[in-house]
């Protein structure tokens, strides 16, 4: 009987294994913005830009253009470039330390503005690359290096609900929370990656999806253990859901 | 039930385990030896060619190890 691929890395990829650490959810993500690329037949037209934070390599991973952004300057660029170049598609890949913190006036401006682009935000409540300090996503009275006894939120404040910061603007088509912690939450988070991209294409609009991400190492928990934390104590504070699609973009499914 | 079986990139595999998570058969281990970063690669374990290649391994792979392959498709 002859036996035929049913399933491998897309085009969109590169072979360079990612620096991730093991369990890390960027891989996963990675892996979901290019099956759609490929999908879309939008490889030889589509620009990312890369942040600053873990996936400050992504330029590595993705087997397409890759511009590398100053940290949290990302929507910027992707504004630059996508009104001088309209015809190609233009996504940000941003963790919650570059956009919810040192860019957080560029995201809300972008999509203030209704930018045609699209971004991918990945939130682990975490600043990985740096040695998992406390980030504005970081629940209350989560443990991190900078707050060893837990967010305190009467001197740290509260996190930032991102994906519902940004549907409150007027630019905003398209703005939805995912999480990618089983085959099926990935399946789901595929098709929000999809519909951002789709919005794009049809000029509709600012995109975002947030994905609920685990960051193993700076929890202190194995991989699987993190994806349970992600399920049981993030989605508790952010929860899933579509936080603006317009009626372009629900005509677009 | 489809046939079908998975190939793991063992250099590319960093043994986080999620794999083995979510095999309906409990099919995908981690080995006994290690790859070439280290790591305990998971691996096929599957003498009564139970795999339907379901790719389910292949969709929580953080790493993009593992090809799936199906018979008959």
């Amino acid at each position: 009987m002859e036996r035929k691929v049913v399933f491998a890395k897309p085009e969109a990829l590169t072979d360079a294994p990612t620096h991730y650490c093991p369990g890390c959810t960027h891989g996963v993500v990675h892996r979901l913005i290019a099956e759609v690329i490929d999908k879309l037949g939008i490889r030889e037209i589509t620009i990312g830009i890369a942040p600053v934070g873990c996936a400050v390599l992504a330029y590595n991973y993705f087997n397409l253009d890759v511009a590398e952004a100053a940290h949290g300057r990302a929507p910027a660029m992707a504004t630059g470039l996508k009104r001088v170049q309209p015809d190609k598609v233009v996504f940000t890949y941003q963790g919650d330390g570059d956009l919810a913190a040192i860019g957080t006036a560029e995201i809300v401006h972008a999509a203030s503005r209704g930018e045609n682009i699209t971004t991918i935000f990945i939130n682990n409540a975490v600043y990985g690359m740096t040695g998992g300090q406390m980030a504005p996503t970081t629940l209350p009275g989560q443990v991190t290096t900078s707050t060893p006894f837990g967010r305190d939120v009467k001197i740290a404040g509260y996190p930032l609900r991102v994906a519902e910061l940004i549907a409150t603007t007027s630019g905003a088509a398209y703005v939805v929370r995912r999480m990618v912690t089983k085959p099926a939450t990935i399946a789901s988070a595929k098709k929000a990656i999809k519909l951002a991209f789709q919005a794009q294409r049809a000029e509709l609009g600012f995109s975002l999806v947030e994905i609920l991400s685990s960051c193993p190492t700076n929890w202190g928990l194995n991989p699987r253990e993190a994806l349970e934390w992600v399920e049981e104590n993030m989605a508790a504070y952010y929860p899933l859901g579509d936080y603006k699609v317009i009626d372009e973009v629900k005509s677009l499914k | 039930m489809a046939k079908g079986t998975i190939l793991i990139d063992e250099d590319r595999c960093k043994g986080c385990e999620l794999c083995t998570t979510v095999c309906p058969f409990g099919l995908v281990h981690i080995a006994n030896h290690f790859n070439a970063k280290g790591y305990r690669p998971s691996t096929l374990v599957d003498p009564e060619g139970k795999c339907t290649g379901c790719t389910l391994c292949a969709r929580i792979c953080p790493d993009v190890a593992i090809t799936v392959y199906r018979e008959g498709v």
